[in-house]
């Protein structure tokens, strides 16, 4: 899985060395990184829904690796983004501060760090089920702020990120259905 | 091999055989899921590669340097070619250089009319022929933070201008591209409100450094990039610099333009280069010239500030943005 999720890196590596990214490879590889994070996002909180409603065990045991590759992406979007404003904090904090776009991506990728810092069985056990859980409902907010991201980011033609912010909207909702169910 | 182990027939031990088996069964599960989603991912994100214009001489190329030229290294003509904004072909970067063969330059009329004393519509080779053509390397500055040095050829408008005289009612000149969705893709798509409109204020479209291009780098000028004929004016951001005109109509009152209608909080009339105020969502203090990696702090009015800083005293520049 994990394998899986770094081809697209390795593939991008290999277009910006070899120039097939085009007459702006920045630029591109920010686009593809941030699509790919928001992607694998969407992919990761498939996982559950998909387990309710088949019954099948794999999604859950997959859900962790495309958590962890999603934040690979976001991390990687972001270093380029970093890398393309000559590292500065100034740059940074003004662009998060006064550019709601900015904030947005920015906020999901740091919702995602405490995530990522208690991704392993053994925070899971420290910290409790519950309070871990509740933690990683954070996922939610973020996949939610990167939809947003996405749209903010387009300057015509809202299609994709519709489709992004609908597919989230539908795995989300299909959270309520089966709790619902349960009840008496 | 090892020898089976005692506790092999022993009752409730687990089998050997399976374990191995499901791992086998797990890793073809694993490779596979690993290839399609690293495939999936891929395709999500790949785009085919662009083509760039093959480009008919147009006249000889001269290039002399002339007041109005910059120095600096003339961006490659196969990225000049391939990678372009004209929403008229498709949203993204190389639609234009896909999708714009479909668009015949020739037969192609320009109607000038409006507040002037000798309306015309006139072919576009007679036009070009009513003036000497001229080469100007101009920096080009996009609005999205990337940049260009593109070597236009053309004449001045004020040139064109002059020869249909204003009457003294003419304040702004508005510009019109061509309306035609079975020659411009992206036209059946209502992405802007069709034809693209530009403008500009009289004394912006009667300064010298204010260009119709017919031609690039002593070429005929390619589809992709606005062809038959298309308006340059290099101190502001690249959308003002309509493509494909086929009207030029001198007005009144200022023409309502095509991004400041679809989005008047983002782009504004003047759009002047400035790196003092920003976009809503980037700063405009610095540029990617294509070509290069890093970028470069971008200049007011692109760098012509010297020659048209003066248009603009008085006005706050903030707010006429």
């Amino acid at each position: 899985m994990v394998a899986g999720g770094v081809l697209p890196a390795l593939v991008l590596a290999l277009d910006a060395v070899t120039g097939a990214l085009g007459a702006n490879p920045v630029q591109r590889a920010t686009l593809q990184t941030g699509l790919l994070a928001l992607a694998l996002l969407l992919l990761s909180l498939a996982c559950t829904p998909l387990r309710l409603l088949t019954g099948w065990t794999w999604p859950a045991r997959v859900r962790k690796a495309l958590g962890l590759l999603a934040f690979g992406y976001a991390a990687l979007h972001f270093l380029i983004y970093l890398l393309d404003h000559g590292f500065s904090p100034g740059l940074l904090l003004e662009d998060v501060l006064e550019r709601p776009f900015v904030t947005a991506g920015f906020a999901a990728l740091v919702l995602l760090v405490p995530l990522v810092l208690t991704s392993t069985r053994d925070s899971v056990r420290r910290m409790g089920f519950p309070a871990w859980q509740r933690l990683h409902r954070l996922v939610y907010l973020a996949a939610g702020l990167g939809a947003l991201h996405y749209w903010w980011g387009v300057k015509k033609d809202h299609t994709a990120p519709l489709v992004a912010a609908l597919i989230l909207a539908v795995l989300l909702g299909l959270r309520l259905l089966p709790r619902r169910r349960r009840r008496p | 091999m090892t020898p089976p182990s005692p506790e092999r027939d022993e009752p409730g031990a687990p089998d050997p055989v399976r374990p191995r088996r499901e791992f086998l069964k797990n890793a073809a599960l694993f490779t596979g899921t690993a290839l399609a989603l690293g495939g999936g991912l891929e395709l999500l994100t790949r785009r085919p590669g662009a083509s760039e214009a093959a480009g008919e001489p147009l006249v000889q190329a001269r290039r002399p340097t002339g007041p109005y030229d910059t120095t600096e290294a003339v961006t490659p003509w196969a990225q000049a070619t391939s990678y372009n904004n004209y929403y008229e072909f498709g949203l993204g970067k190389d639609d234009p250089a896909r999708l714009a063969g479909s668009l015949k330059t020739r037969p192609w009329t320009v109607l000038i009319d409006g507040e002037v004393r000798k309306p015309v519509r006139v072919d576009i080779d007679t036009l070009q022929s009513w003036f000497p053509l001229e080469d100007r390397v101009y920096r080009m500055r996009c609005v999205e933070g990337w940049s260009m040095v593109m070597p236009w050829l053309g004449f001045p408008l004020a040139a064109l201008l002059r020869r249909v005289e204003p009457t003294g009612q003419a304040k702004y000149v508005r510009f019109t591209a061509l309306d035609d969705p079975a020659q411009m893709p992206g036209q059946r798509s209502p992405i802007l409100d069709w034809p693209y409109v530009e403008g500009l204020r009289l004394d912006e479209a009667l300064h010298p450094l204010t260009l119709m291009a017919v031609g690039l780098d002593g070429r005929v000028l390619p589809n992709q990039n606005g062809a038959p004929l298309r308006l340059v004016v290099p101190w502001k951001y690249g959308f003002k610099s309509i493509k494909a005109v086929v009207r030029v109509t001198l007005t009144r009152e200022q023409p309502q333009t095509t991004w400041a209608l679809a989005a008047p909080d983002e782009y504004g009339f003047y759009a002047n280069v400035n790196p003092a105020v920003p976009h809503p969502r980037w700063s405009q203090a610095t540029e990617r010239r294509i070509g290069e990696l890093r970028r470069r702090p971008t200049l007011p009015f692109n760098g012509y500030a010297e020659q048209v800083a003066h248009l603009y005293q008085g006005m706050d520049l903030r707010r006429f943005f």
